[in-house]
């Protein structure tokens, strides 16, 4: 007995300090930053606020009735530079000020996810706002938020499902940006293809379509892959990775890494065995993400390419919920993102600024 | 006579690696009688047992049961057989019931009725006169009413050979007394019992013949009324043996004097529900506490020590007022605590000899301070001389020693930090004669340089040939303080027993 | 007869060698190593070049292995007095390492993640480092120690809370320390072609050993371990040392979180010393110490520890995937878990008995 007491007291303790480190996280990214410039009252608040502008005290904030009430599924915002981004991008744009009361649930794992979404939908969210961990698993959940009425945008990644089942989906068209990559690296005219490909954790979307584009382009171009191993998104990994390559004399002059960290890692170990990378040296080095410290090391000419993949999606996200507050219906489901490719040859410190994460 | 043998072993061998266990062992079991086997630690009693239970099998010989030549290769095979044994350690499941417990593994796969099951325990608990409800949880009886409750399903199983294998060993005498009545009924109802124990009075009380090993052979089978204690000891032992008789004539004469006493504690009391008592022992005394087992004579020298945590109290060492609650306290006022379990309290199990000797002195000695192993070794080397230790060499596990051995072990360990008080704990239970008898010799040596010694003891025979001063407890308290020539068998026990009054006139 | 003597020795040594802890981590490395001499010799060349800022460095995948298992062993040398003294091990290692690389960082960059220079020596960004490792640790063997709560059980707090609080301490930024100078901990100091990890591990292991050396550290360990009422009795205190065991695989932490941090000069809460915890306990499993506390050998764990990087660093090398990594490890788990099982080892006794006995028997035979 005394025991399980204590037990389900630290279990309770271990929770208040999760909880706690959560809302620290929060505090923290908030706080740091500028306040969100309140661009344009939403539309909704605007209405409610001339309709009943009298009774209202302050008048200027929309009372919490008023507010468009959305429930936003993410993973862990610790994950990766792309997703503290994404996270913070989202916190800003669906805050009270802007007219938004937002809810966040953070997960790796689709069960915990479909669990979050299940409850935004029980406390009857107007908008549930979705970036699966999985791509598959979703149908009887979507299902259920629309028979509750609740309108699904999915963000940065796209599910298995029938789109009658969600109002939109904003993305990152990851084949396309492995194209992009793919493609200027066809156009650097090497002499020999060698190359290095570090993927992500496998099964991603965003390793999913990276990859793919460099194995089609591989095979049709008759490109050699020296070595193609998952390092998980994983820095470290990427490192043992490429040492090993390097400590068995593979010859290679191209290192695609599909994201920053995993780019990193490599570099790391050439620089160690002193194989020149960069702008005109001996290997090529491809990342993926922008973050801001690699959009610095391309346009020092140690890393050669960058292929941004957008995090700032709540522009587009709050787009398409003012049209269908409005009644508008969405044209195009799939909105992809505009994504760019930055070569380390003509980035500039704008570039680095404005689109480094 | 061997024609109606219940159980009888010829020629029997059996080899372990570098070990010769038993060499030619005979051995007959008559029907109804209960039989002692009797050795030193070490004889084969044990192999034996195992040998006729299916444990080991035999490397040579024939096992008859009535005549008939049996192959006992397993417990379930023994079983069968009609061949039950109670081990010291009850290896019964104190989560279930006790009918449970009885019908446990025999259901022959037919489902189990627990009503008619509860009934038919009721029932034979009572023929066999154990008052115990069969829906009790096992675990909440006391360990001589658990070890009945083994006997119970032995009996039921319809055994013709019952083995005890030291059943007595942790109950007090009324319990004991219990026992024995019940293995007296089951001798009249025809079972042949064999009964393994260190214990020589209740060999006496309750056997009909004895059979005695030595060094795993045969010494020999002998009628209880020809054979005389101190030769039975001597046949044991293989040498003809005075160290008794000595040892009683050397009783130290211990008078009361002004001198101050090593250890003086007054109104002491721990969490261990004992009441509160006043204790003192001078240089060079040995003293002793007594009572039945669970009487609170433990917890009194526990409380000592600081081995449980001490309530209230104040104790002076050598007249200076100190406090000791915790055991390193106690140590570092030079008291030094054998404790009475000896495998959950006393050894250190996978460690070497060398390391459980030196514990406490290492302790006493400080954390930045180890002793080289050099130091260490010769510690050791020292004390396992000092106390004739048998082990293979310093670096030995001390859970591969023998019973008696190991307890050297820890009395070295506890002399290395030369105490000034010594608290031996049951230091004598469960281990063979020659030990015990080492061992009370020892203390007196001790005593006789200087030392102080409480001393704690199941047999009150052994506590009178030592102790001149003994305490007696009854239900956790104090009850009264025996010396000179109140230290009689029969004084003990009317102190014991609530008749303390009648002693103190005497 | 002198014939039946030299018989005789070799198998007594044998013996006693079988009965040394180092044999199984020794005999798991040389298989490892003789499956790659046989697969592919070069594995165990070593060249001297030089890196990219011109200092000389060795390569190959030997000096791979001392260089990535430092950590591992580092850790191993905790992990080993926490299962000796309290029975169960720390899973939040991984956690606590995320922890203090992101307290030293915080440390180092100060309040902006992008500093160009150190806000602070590294040596103060270590010991506020190390302090706060020892902190947690502290945390955990309190519950261990005085709640009685199984160590798994009361790890799995920080181990689910940990890169939780990683994350909070830099705000969720990723700091990047810009000085090369933090850089040479994790890989190499200019001049010297040995990777800095490789010394700090050795400082590490001769800081232990005089510790086991120079204090009663070992003696009082195991004996908690095995046996925590004799212990007491004994004037020991289970409570503080299973407390201290857990403190010292703290600084353990720090120190293995310092070259983590190290290496790549940042950190990424999510992913680093992900899954090192299964890998520090496999190492004192490997290096034969009873899972269930007592006896240990140090040196068997850290042998324990490199076998794990060169098993991992010969399945990279065979291209073996990283995901798939775990699998492996598993198999060698299995195996360690059933050679160890009373069930097996019994029969393998009984074996080595009947072997024998055959011996003597055709011995005797033949005189």
């Amino acid at each position: 007995m005394k025991v399980k007491k204590i037990f389900a007291m630290t279990v309770s303790m271990a929770l208040c300090i999760a909880m706690c480190a959560g809302c620290g996280s929060t505090g923290g990214s908030e706080g740091g930053n500028d306040t969100p410039a309140t661009t344009k009252a939403p539309d909704a608040a605007a209405e409610g606020g001339s309709t009943e502008g009298g009774n209202t005290d302050g008048g200027s904030a929309p009372a919490s009735g008023e507010l468009i009430k959305v429930g936003i599924i993410n993973n862990d915002p610790n994950e990766s530079g792309y997703r503290t981004a994404n996270d913070k991008d989202l916190k800003e744009a669906f805050s009270e000020a802007n007219g938004f009361k937002a809810d966040f649930s953070y997960s790796l794992k689709n069960d915990e996810q479909i669990a979050a979404a299940q409850k935004y939908i029980q406390d009857e969210v107007d908008y549930l706002l979705l970036s699966a961990a999985d791509t598959a698993g979703w149908d009887t959940v979507l299902k259920d938020a629309q028979a509750a009425g609740v309108q699904v945008i999915l963000f940065d990644r796209t599910i298995d499902a029938d789109p009658s089942l969600y109002a939109a989906s904003v993305v990152s068209d990851m084949a396309k940006e492995g194209q992009t990559a793919v493609d200027w690296l066809k156009g650097q005219n090497l002499g020999k293809y060698e190359v290095i490909h570090l993927q992500g954790v496998m099964g991603t979307a965003a390793q999913k379509g990276r990859s793919q584009a460099l194995i089609d382009t591989a095979a049709s171009e008759g490109w050699t892959i020296v070595e193609e191993q998952t390092a998980e998104w994983n820095a470290e990994k990427a490192q043992q990775i490429v040492q090993s390559a390097i400590d068995s004399n593979k010859s290679f002059n191209v290192i695609y890494a599909e994201n920053d960290d995993m780019a990193k890692g490599a570099v790391a170990a050439l620089d160690k065995a002193n194989i020149s990378h960069g702008v005109g040296k001996d290997v090529i080095v491809m990342g993926f993400d922008c973050n801001k410290w690699a959009l610095e090391e391309l346009k020092a000419g140690n890393w050669n390419y960058d292929g941004q993949c957008n995090p700032f999606q709540s522009s587009y996200i709050k787009d398409i919920i003012t049209k269908l507050q409005n009644g508008e219906t969405i044209a195009e489901k799939t909105i992809i993102m505009d994504e760019k490719g930055f070569d380390a040859a003509t980035i500039t410190q704008e570039d680095v600024d404005k689109y480094g994460i | 006579m061997s024609e109606r043998a219940l159980l009888e072993l010829r020629g029997i061998y059996k080899s372990f690696p570098g070990v010769k266990a038993l060499q030619n062992v005979d051995f007959t079991l008559q029907k109804g009688e209960i039989h002692a086997l009797m050795g030193e630690n070490g004889a084969g009693k044990s192999t034996l047992i195992k040998v006729f239970t299916g444990v080991h099998v035999k490397d040579a010989g024939d096992i008859f049961i009535e005549g008939q030549s049996v192959q006992i290769r397993s417990p379930k095979e023994a079983q069968e057989n009609g061949i039950s044994t109670v081990y010291q350690e009850i290896s019964l499941c104190p989560n279930l019931s006790v009918a449970e417990n009885i019908f446990i593994g025999r259901g022959e796969g037919k489902f189990v009725n627990w009503k008619e099951n509860n009934k038919k325990a009721g029932e034979l608990l009572e023929s066999l006169g154990i008052n115990v409800k069969p829906t009790q949880q096992l675990g909440s009886c006391s360990i001589a009413v658990q070890q009945m409750i083994a006997i119970a399903r032995a009996v039921d199983m319809e055994c013709r050979v019952l083995i005890l294998d030291e059943p007595t060993s942790s109950l007090d005498e009324s319990e004991v007394a219990k026992l024995f009545k019940l293995m007296r009924d089951l001798k009249a109802r025809g079972v042949g019992i064999i009964f393994v124990t260190h214990f020589l009075d209740q060999v006496y009380e309750v056997c009909d013949r004895i059979t005695v090993l030595r060094d795993g052979k045969l010494v020999g089978q002998y009628d209880i009324e020809t054979l005389p204690r101190v030769q039975l000891v001597s046949k044991m032992l293989g040498k003809e043996l005075d160290d008794m008789a000595d040892i009683k004539n050397d009783i130290p004469v211990f008078e009361n004097s002004d001198q101050t006493p090593v250890y003086e504690g007054t109104n002491l009391c721990s969490t261990e529900g004992i009441s509160p008592f006043d204790f003192k022992i001078r240089k060079g005394e040995i003293n002793g506490f007594t009572g039945l087992l669970g009487s609170g004579r433990s917890e009194c020298v526990r409380t000592i020590f600081g081995a449980d945590k001490v309530t209230s109290g104040t104790v002076k060492v050598d007249g200076r007022e100190v406090k000791i609650t915790k055991p390193i306290d106690a140590m570092k006022q030079g008291i030094a605590y054998l404790p009475e379990d000896r495998k959950r309290d006393g050894i250190i199990g996978d460690l070497s000899v060398k390391d459980n000797i030196i514990l406490a002195l290492q302790v006493k000695t400080g954390f930045f301070k180890p002793f080289s192993k050099s130091e260490a070794i010769e510690f050791a080397n020292e004390y396992i001389k000092l106390l004739d230790v048998k082990t293979a060499s310093v670096n030995t596990p001390i859970k591969s020693l023998s019973g008696g051995n190991q307890q050297k072990v820890i009395l070295a360990r506890w002399l290395l930090t030369h105490p000034k008080y010594l608290i031996l704990d049951e230091p004598t239970r469960g281990i063979d004669v020659g030990t015990k008898v080492d061992i009370q010799k020892l203390m007196l040596k001790l005593a006789s340089e200087g030392m102080s010694v409480t001393f704690i003891s199941s047999e009150t025979d052994e506590m009178l040939r030592t102790c001149s001063r003994l305490l007696v407890m009854r239900d956790r308290k104090l009850v009264g303080e025996l010396t000179g020539d109140q230290l009689t068998q029969a004084c003990v026990m009317n102190t014991i027993a609530g008749g303390d009054k009648n002693a103190a006139d005497k | 007869m002198p014939q039946t003597n030299n018989d005789a020795k070799p198998a007594n040594i044998l013996a006693g060698l079988l009965k040394n802890q180092l044999v199984i981590p020794l005999a798991a490395l040389l298989l490892l190593a003789l499956f790659n001499l046989i697969a592919d010799p070069s594995f165990f060349k070593i060249t001297l070049s030089q890196n990219s800022n011109g200092d000389p460095v060795l390569n190959g995948y030997l000096i791979t292995i001392l260089d990535f298992g430092s950590e591992l062993a580092i850790l191993a040398l905790g992990m080993t007095l926490v299962t000796a003294a309290s029975g169960g091990q720390d899973i939040s290692v991984g956690a606590a390492m995320a922890i203090s690389g992101s307290v030293m960082l915080r440390v180092l960059c100060g309040s902006d993640s992008r500093a160009e220079t150190m806000q602070a020596p590294i040596i103060v960004a270590f010991i506020i480092s190390c302090v706060v490792a020892m902190l947690f640790g502290a945390f955990n063997g309190s519950l261990v120690a005085f709640f009685r709560i199984q160590p798994m059980v009361a790890t799995l707090i920080l181990f689910t809370a940990g890169r939780s609080i990683a994350a909070w301490i830099n705000h969720n930024e990723l700091p990047i320390v810009k000085d090369p100078g933090f850089g040479y901990f994790g890989n190499y100091i200019p001049g010297i072609p040995i990777p800095t990890p490789f010394f700090i591990a050795v400082g590490c292991f001769i800081i232990m050993w005089a510790l086991l050396k120079f204090t009663t550290l070992s003696l009082y360990v195991q004996s908690v371990g095995i046996n925590e009422k004799t212990s007491r009795l004994n004037g020991l205190n289970p409570e503080f040392i299973k407390l201290m065991t857990y403190v010292i695989l703290g600084v353990c932490v720090s120190i293995a979180g310092f070259i983590k941090v190290s290496r790549l000069s940042t950190i990424n809460y999510s992913v680093i010393a992900k899954d090192i915890e299964m890998d520090a306990i496999l190492a004192v499993a490997l290096g034969g110490n009873a899972l269930g506390g007592g006896k240990f050998s140090m040196g068997a764990s850290v042998l324990g520890a490199y076998v794990i990087q060169f098993l991992t660093t010969t399945l990279y090398k065979f291209g073996v995937s990283a995901d798939a990594l775990p699998a492996y490890k598993a198999v060698v788990v299995i195996l360690l878990v059933t050679m160890s099982a009373p069930a097996v080892r019994e029969k393998i006794n009984a074996l080595k008995n009947k072997k024998n006995a055959g011996k003597q028997a055709s011995a005797a035979g033949n005189a």
